[in-house]
């Protein structure tokens, strides 16, 4: 304990000169004149206007990715000061003054930036040489799509540097741990960091996943090893398994929830993207809905004024609706109808949505004291508030749907077709067959009790005599549960005035009473996660969409940002040496792994055991890397951009260098072969410096080109650069 | 490191199986072959025991196939009217006794097949197949139904064989047999006119012919090998060629060859020249045999169907040039495109049609109130257009000018015949696709504005070339904005009566959607030639059925508001299909799979996996296991693994499928599923009596076991036959019905 006094105090540090000045020039190129060009750039439009509603406090709902993507950029414009106040409308539209522009994009940048000696440590921590490992990091420098993608506030830097780095690193450390030292501290950490590694990046993009999945797996066969292991106790191989379980899987999991918590934190005040939410979620944000529905009466009773809206809602969400006019007596083919009053499914608030619910066996429509709450299994009728006709079905045939029943208001013609406006009610989320009927709560279904037709939305559109507002039919066949049959109250009151003249004074004036009700966490994150998993957005053509074959040989690129008067212009672009190195690196490493293969088959081995394993484990970390970030965009049905390609393109230029050394050390046989063979990778790199020179002006955007140099460096047909007609 | 021990794995514990099958082995290896020779080599010591043992493997084979082709023949007339998708296949199997072309999403060769099953029973191709419920009346249906429940009832003793070949189990075979014998979600679809039960003949004879080659494997290139090799490769031809679901099997195959290859390619003992032999005749067997057969059926789809029929619209010009009765066949007309000629304009994209225009305005508030442009499926006078130079009005029809032919590059202004208004674009943005411009008819006679001018271009061509009617694959490019002719393919409201619309896209993108080619040609100033010349190859054909059919399975997208399957539903049973019948008074049929059996067979892939997993674990922890137990661990890792991998392939890619998606795709899965349940019961039955050998009743524990399950699946079909051979009556919600008590699930309406 006291040994400082006999023994002098010494610190030894170790610093890597290399390491340091590596992250220095990384930080140079990243950093340098960050706040350039001082205007939207590209899908800044798209994410600003999320940082916007982060700094508002307002609740939003995005189906490109979980939150923590989002809320990293966020954290950038909380750390500026930024209140949100800025309308992301245009690409290149000016920020004006109360924009942070240069700490908005910093978070992004820093990680951009640290890839540069993250890369570095990742070659070394696969046993390869000092020399590789600066290769690769070199590479990761002047890759100008690398530039220009972490120079802005855009996510993939942020998630290349989680996912691709930081997870790969931290497993490769504490795999290089567990050999000489399991159980230590710094087991422990690396460990750990690669669980909250991967569920970070899964928490940015759900790309996240394919990668997420690989280290998983090959964590499980290095475990399925270790299983084999037969000099540790079965105790000792227990202990192993259920680290790696804890931190791997437990980990993320719990990290993935608390990504959500937080955001639903920060987000608890209603805005534009309610309307896809339930009434139930609506109802636990503030303002909106909350504003209306708080203090409603919780249980439907009989009398009770009520609003229904179809709980599946699309095409887009609506409120069972009813208004004077009749359906057509005869349609535009030559059907016919009941000529009864429209019922229909209406998408904006408007007092013909009001509803009473009547007991079929009493005549008033007002809640009686105490009131009588409606049940599961109670018969009802729905008695449209403003027109006092109740809602009926009958064998007719809908006016779209042919194959369903026409629901009307029932109006007495006296020509013989009686009124059939008796529902028996279901509560499709009871808890047990005597529940009450709850506001926001219960969803429900309407049974037509002589015909068992079901109240649906039918997501068509009637036609002009209809005011394109959307049919609802009864459904004679109804199969299990579909959201298109269930509604659920919204807004709710107790009727209480008996006279017609009053009840519509009632009806128009707002409802008001005070009572909160939220929502548990899960039952929120579950809504949350379901919605933004079914959300769909259908415009799916832009001018720069490219598909996956083009990224490989970088047949396309994307213009980000053009100066309103010079011809400055960013580009993603990328360094088409790299890229292609990088592709013709994996076509050599997957040949000559095949090659090797069969050969071992065949009992030749080319290569020394642990040079053969050091091979395998980085071809496997970096080649499948490559394929679980690329491969997958060909099932995907979405648009796709150049910059889709980014994390796959890291791993790629990691196998680059690991090639080049195999090749030196294992394939070139003579002294001299290996000098000419370092003399071409030098060549080669200072020609990948070059084109990253070259095209410097389209990836900083800092200098105007004149019409003929643009010209010159449309090296492709398929490059689309900005050329001004004067 | 993971070869060293998988490979030391598989070298000592696979080999000896495959080596020498050991007694029980040798009769259940190549029995059908083997055992004929048996019984015709007179050298052979025929002893008794041996040959009463034979006489009752045979016995007990052709007791389960008799069992099923009872159960399938029983009641296969009832009812005597179309149920379900018999509207659709039945109706194809007319169009080819009929020989008139259609469309379809799947491959040929099972509607070809109960085409000809139609044919030779004496079905004429009368019989409309209108809709489901329309009565047979005198046509004759049993030809075709009876051979769809022939080859449906080959399915249990197929998978009564692969059983007995994987496991060497009487008890485990019979349990799979009783198993798919008594589902009657596998009666009830092998009872009708449908491509299930011929796409299930055909996945399972393929994966029995596999076990048997792998079971071949000590004598490679012997007669047997070479045959179930390739009974192999001509099984997957017909699974492929009846459904595209077909692949699950052929990637099941080629991942066993693989591996059987990867294994014989680390065998020293063979030389590289053997193992080439192996390769060789596996490429032989397993992808040109197949690949031949799969051209071969649609070399005699196109035979067979040479007169148009309702298909036609589906497919590119030149394709419907070899159909009699279309107007393309035979027809004549001038081959090159020059000014002053008549043509029609058909969208290349499949389903689009012809370019067309008529006297009515687009309505208020939709872009500029010009003339509608837009597709149009049928023919029609509408669709025809005059193509005329820029910047004369001139009539090139005039004899007195020479004929000028169209090139690729030149400047044009199409004109609409019937309303001489010019084909037109300007910034407008279009009716549906807003980020496109509208295309409208614009000017009076002819004479329009510099917005009526198109750039003519040949996809893939040099300037200057001419234009080929039909063969050349032009785009229309706007002057003035640089946007594309193209069809968006989205229906117009009723203003526009539904046809399709067009618009100027300013995406220079090369889809289909914009591609165009000249169909008709009218100049009575070139000479006609014959349009034989310009069909297409063979090769040519089969590419392009393919990609209609690509695109028409894509195209099979739910409705947003309607009831649909989703594959989790499927194991659990959790809904069923109507076949026949929806009132209480109709005669009702409802595919659903016996629950009993298919809740046996989830607990059982639950089960596989629990045990499977704890003895991989024991062996890699190098658990020392008597040999009993290791034989039979063998059986479940190996024999199990092979038909869980089956499942797992015929499951798991549905979901991934964007595409409509019914019950009746999860039966080729359950098939696996109820291999798998028969092969882990009856070793995890021998492996408790094994455990309890202490015990005297210990031998009872796995006959007791086999027979309670054979029993129970036996009662379980008692109970619910009426499901598939039909019944009349209360529905099942009512109390008062019979079938009332074994409504187990809400969700199943019967």
């Amino acid at each position: 304990m006291w040994g400082f006094l006999k023994r002098p105090v010494v610190v030894t540090a170790d610093i890597n000169l290399s390491l340091v000045a590596l992250t220095g020039m990384g930080l140079l190129s990243r950093l340098w004149r960050l706040t350039y060009p001082r205007a939207v750039v590209f899908d800044e439009v798209y994410y600003g206007q999320y940082i916007s509603f982060y700094m508002k406090r307002i609740f939003f709902l995005d189906d490109s990715g979980p939150p923590f993507g989002h809320m990293v950029l966020a954290l950038g414009g909380y750390l500026g000061g930024f209140d949100g106040n800025f309308l992301w409308n245009r690409i290149g539209a000016e920020y004006s003054g109360n924009v942070p522009v240069w700490s908005l994009r910093l978070l992004p940048a820093l990680a951009g930036a640290l890839s540069v000696p993250m890369a570095y440590q990742i070659v070394l921590e696969l046993h390869f040489s000092h020399c590789a490992a600066m290769g690769a990091a070199l590479l990761m420098l002047i890759e100008n799509a690398l530039i220009t993608q972490s120079r802005l506030m855009l996510l993939e830097s942020v998630l290349i540097f989680f996912f691709n780095l930081l997870a790969v690193l931290s497993y490769l450390k504490f795999f290089n741990c567990q050999k000489h030292s399991p159980f230590s501290l710094s087991w422990w950490f690396w460990l750990t960091l690669t669980g909250v590694a991967c569920s970070c990046a899964v928490g940015i993009k759900y790309m996240g996943v394919f990668t997420y999945v690989l280290v998983l797996g090959v964590a499980a066969v290095h475990a399925w090893h270790l299983i084999g292991d037969q000099t540790l106790s079965n105790v000792c191989v227990f202990c192993h398994l259920l680290a790696r379980a804890v931190a791997l899987l437990v980990i993320p999991v719990v990290l993935y929830l608390l990504f959500f918590y937080v955001h639903l934190i920060l987000l608890f005040r209603s805005g534009p993207h309610d309307q896809i939410m339930s009434s139930a979620f609506q109802a636990s944000l503030e303002g909106g809905l909350a504003r209306i529905t708080q203090g409603q009466p919780l249980e439907v009773a009989f009398g009770s004024q009520v609003t229904l809206r179809n709980v599946f809602g699309k095409p887009v969400p609506c409120w069972l609706h009813s208004h004077q006019d009749t359906y057509p007596m005869i349609y535009e083919n030559g059907r016919g109808s009941s000529h009864q009053q429209q019922v229909t499914c209406y998408p904006f608030k408007d007092v013909n949505n009001w509803w009473i619910v009547k007991d079929p066996r009493r005549h008033q429509l007002v809640v009686s004291s105490p009131p009588r709450p409606v049940r599961h299994g109670d018969m009802v009728q729905l008695v449209h508030g403003l027109t006092t006709r109740s809602l009926n079905t009958h064998d007719v045939a809908a006016p779209l749907s042919p194959h369903s029943q026409e629901v009307s208001c029932y109006i007495d013609y006296n020509i013989s077709m009686p009124a059939q406006n008796l529902w028996r009610l279901e509560i499709v989320n009871r808890g047990s067959d005597t529940d009450v009927w709850k506001t926001i709560l219960s969803e429900v279904r309407f049974v037509h009790v002589n015909t068992s037709a079901v109240l649906k939305l039918s997501g068509a559109h009637l036609p002009d005599w209809g005011y394109r507002q959307l049919e609802i039919v009864g459904e004679k066949l109804s199969r299990g549960y579909h959201g298109s049959t269930v509604w659920n109250v919204e807004e709710h009151r107790y009727g209480a005035s008996q006279e017609q003249r009053e009840r519509e004074w009632e009806l128009h004036s707002p409802a008001q009473v005070d009572v909160s009700r939220n929502l548990s966490f899960m039952a929120r994150f579950s809504e949350l996660q379901w919605r933004m998993l079914a959300l769909r957005s259908d415009d799916s053509e832009h001018k720069y969409s490219s598909s996956p074959l083009e990224w490989v040989t970088l047949d396309t690129n994307i213009a980000y940002w053009l100066h309103p008067r010079t011809s400055a212009q960013i580009h993603l672009l990328g360094n088409i040496v790299i890229w292609v190195s990088g592709s013709l690196a994996l076509a050599i490493y997957s040949l000559l792994s095949l090659w090797y293969l069969l050969r071992r088959r065949r009992n030749v081995h080319d290569l020394p055991q642990d040079a053969w394993l050091r091979w395998v484990l980085a071809g496997v970390l970096c080649a499948g890397g490559w394929a679980v970030n690329y491969l997958p965009f060909f099932l995907m049905e979405k648009t796709l951009f150049l910059y889709h390609y980014l994390p796959a393109l890291t791993f790629q230029i990691l196998l680059l260098p690991v090639v080049l050394q195999h090749i030196s050390d294992h394939l070139c046989r003579s002294q001299l072969q290996r000098t000419v063979f370092s003399a071409l990778v030098v060549a080669w790199y200072s020609s990948a410096c070059h084109v990253s020179n070259t095209l410097r002006p389209l990836t900083y955007g800092d200098k105007s080109l004149s019409p003929h140099e643009l010209k010159a460096l449309r090296w492709k047909d398929s490059w689309d650069i900005l050329i001004r007609k004067h | 490191m993971p070869p060293a021990t998988g490979g030391g794995l598989a070298e000592s514990k696979l080999r000896p199986r495959r080596g020498r099958c050991g007694p029980q082995a040798a009769r259940a290896a190549c029995r059908d072959v083997a055992a004929e020779a048996v019984a015709r080599s007179p050298k052979r010591p025929a002893r008794g025991s041996r040959r009463f043992e034979a006489a009752g493997w045979w016995a007990l084979l052709a007791l389960v196939t008799l069992l099923s082709f009872a159960t399938r023949f029983h009641r296969l007339d009832e009812p005597p009217h179309i149920c379900w998708d018999e509207t659709h296949f039945g109706k194809m199997g007319s169009y080819y006794i009929n020989r008139t072309f259609f469309f379809d999403v799947h491959p040929p060769l099972g509607k070809m097949l109960i085409g000809l099953a139609g044919y030779l029973s004496g079905y004429d191709g009368t019989f409309l197949f209108q809709k489901p419920g329309d009565k047979y009346e005198h046509h004759s249906y049993m030809g075709m139904r009876g051979f769809c429940a022939f080859l449906g009832s080959w399915l249990v003793p197929f998978a009564y064989l692969t059983v007995l070949d994987l496991s060497k189990s009487l008890s485990a075979a019979l349990l799979t047999a009783a198993l798919l014998t008594f589902d009657t979600g596998c009666l009830t679809l092998s009872q009708y006119i449908l491509l299930d039960p011929i796409l299930m003949f055909f996945i399972m004879a393929a994966m029995l012919s596999m076990v048997k080659y792998n079971s071949c494997a000590d004598r490679p290139f012997s007669a047997p090998w070479w045959f179930w090799l390739s009974l192999t490769g001509v099984s997957l031809a017909g699974a492929l060629g009846v459904k595209f679901v077909g692949l699950f099997i052929i990637l099941q195959v080629g991942l066993n060859t693989i591996a059987d290859l990867w294994y014989l390619f680390g065998d020293l003992s063979l030389s590289l020249v053997t193992v080439g032999k192996h390769l060789t005749a596996r490429v032989l067997c397993l992808i040109v045999l197949p690949l031949a057969l799969y051209t071969a059926t649609f070399a005699v789809h196109f035979m067979v169907l040479s007169k148009s029929g309702p298909g036609d619209g589906f497919f590119s010009s030149a394709f419907q040039a070899r159909l009699s009765g279309n107007n393309l066949h035979n027809a004549s007309i001038p081959e090159h495109l020059a000014y002053g000629s008549v043509i029609t304009v058909k969208n290349l994209r499949m389903a689009i049609g012809y370019l067309h225009s008529h006297r009515h305005l687009y309505p208020e508030g939709i872009g500029a109130r010009q003339q509608q442009v837009t597709t149009y499926l049928h023919k029609d006078y509408n669709n025809l257009w005059i193509i005329k130079k820029h910047n004369t009005n001139s009539d090139p029809l005039d004899p007195s000018f020479p004929v000028e032919f169209v090139r690729h590059g030149d400047i044009i202004r199409l004109e609409h015949k019937e309303t001489s208004r010019n084909l037109h674009s300007h910034y407008h943005e279009a009716p549906l696709t807003r980020k496109h411009y509208q295309v409208t008819g614009y000017g009076i006679n002819g004479t329009g504005d510099s917005n009526d001018f198109w750039r003519i271009e040949v996809v893939n061509r040099k300037f200057g070339n001419r234009i080929k009617v039909l063969r050349s694959r032009i785009r229309f490019i706007h002057l003035v904005t640089g946007c594309v002719l193209g069809s968006s393919g989205k229906v117009l409201p009723k203003w526009g009566w539904e046809q399709l619309e067009v618009t100027c896209t300013p995406y220079l993108k090369e889809t289909l959607n914009s591609i165009w080619n000249v169909e008709d040609h009218i100049n009575p100033k070139l000479p006609n030639i014959s349009l034989d010349v310009l069909q297409p190859s063979f090769p040519e054909m089969l590419l392009e059925s393919h990609m209609v059919m690509i695109r028409g399975n894509s195209g099979l997208k739910p409705k947003d508001n309607e009831f649909t399957s989703k594959p989790w539903h499927w194991p659990i049973n959790y809904q069923g299909l109507r076949f026949s019948g929806v009132n209480d008074t109709d005669f009702r049929v409802y595919l659903l799979g016996n629950p009993v059996v298919w809740w046996l067979n989830l607990l059982s892939i639950t089960l596989y996996l629990l045990s499977g997993s704890i003895i991989a674990v024991a062996m890699q922890r190098g658990a020392r296991l008597p040999a009993e137990v290791a034989g039979l661990s063998q059986v479940l890792l190996r024999g199990g693994g092979q038909v869980l991998l089956g499942w797992t392939l015929h499951y798991f890619p549905f979901f991934l499928m964007g595409r409509v998606l019914y019950f009746h795709h999860y039966f080729p899965a359950m098939l696996f599923s109820s291999m798998l349940t028969g092969i882990l019961w009856d070793t995890l039955l021998r492996l408790c009596a094994w455990g309890l050998a202490s015990w005297p009743l210990a031998r009872g524990i796995h006959v007791a076991g086999i027979l309670s399950l054979l029993l129970g699946t036996a009662y379980s079909f008692y109970l619910f036959h009426p499901l598939a051979y039909g019944m009349v009556g209360p529905l099942a919600q009512d109390p008062q019905s019979p079938m009332a008590g074994l409504r187990w699930l809400d969700s199943w309406d019967f």
